[in-house]
């Protein structure tokens, strides 16, 4: 091959015998080509940095450990190594795949979080808390059976057997306590909704 | 007209793409701080800064 004074071949035998200058030359000379195939495969500004970094990382530790032979294909050689270093970051991103928005599809459209947010968890708590409040205001048997249907989750045969009135009357008290809580509701204007 | 259904990249491959003069300029210092010594048929990496 013929070695111009500024051939890539001369230029690695130079940087291979300690002239750092040379590497300089080199990465100035191929740097926009090695970034563009970079680019050209992973679409991304920041990634495309990081695989040329390591790209010429690589390259560095092979020519200064004398493992480069040299075949007047110094291009070549970069090229390859930036390619297997692209599949690498792929094959690296698969195992966690990343999924980016765009203007057509927005994976939150289909996701979303069912749990309520801090706000709504102030107003649900604050709203069982008025609820309690006003069946306080109840009348004892109403209360008394509205608490073991609502919060104890007692089927009405039990309430009739515990508070030894029978399944009628436990149903009648259920449903005063009911429409009792709905006039105090109405009457004052209370919001129980999150 | 028929419709198209591929959708070409908007960041399209520009022939101007250089890497950061940063990262240029860590390649070179790494070189620079990166030596390798022999030592009976083993090669050691010191990295000085």
């Amino acid at each position: 091959m013929n070695k111009t004074p500024n051939s890539d071949a001369l230029l690695v035998s130079a940087y291979m015998n300690g002239d750092e200058s040379a590497l300089g030359e080199l990465v100035t000379r191929h740097k926009q080509r090695i970034y563009s195939f970079i680019y050209s495969k992973v679409y991304n500004r920041d990634v495309a940095e990081d695989v040329f970094q390591d790209t010429f990382i690589k390259v560095i530790r092979t020519l200064k450990r004398g493992k480069y032979n040299e075949e007047g294909k110094f291009l070549p050689w970069v090229m390859r190594i930036a390619h297997n270093l692209v599949i690498d970051h792929f094959r690296k991103n698969n195992r966690m795949p990343k999924f980016e928005n765009n203007d057509d599809f927005n994976i939150f459209s289909v996701l979303h979080d069912g749990s309520l947010n801090v706000e709504n968890r102030m107003i649900k708590s604050q709203v069982e808390n008025d609820v309690k409040n006003l069946i306080h205001e109840l009348p004892d048997d109403q209360k008394e059976v509205l608490v073991m249907r609502i919060y104890k989750d007692m089927s009405f045969k039990e309430i009739s057997e515990q508070t030894g009135v029978s399944i009628n009357t436990a149903l009648g008290r259920m449903r005063y306590a009911l429409i009792n809580l709905r006039k105090v509701i109405d009457k004052h204007n209370i919001v129980l909704t999150n | 007209m028929p419709k198209m259904y591929s959708q070409s990249r908007p960041d399209h491959v520009s022939k101007d793409r250089v890497p950061k003069n940063e990262t240029i300029n860590f390649i070179l210092n790494y070189s620079k701080a990166l030596s390798v010594i022999s030592y009976k048929n083993v090669k050691f990496e010191a990295l000085l800064n």
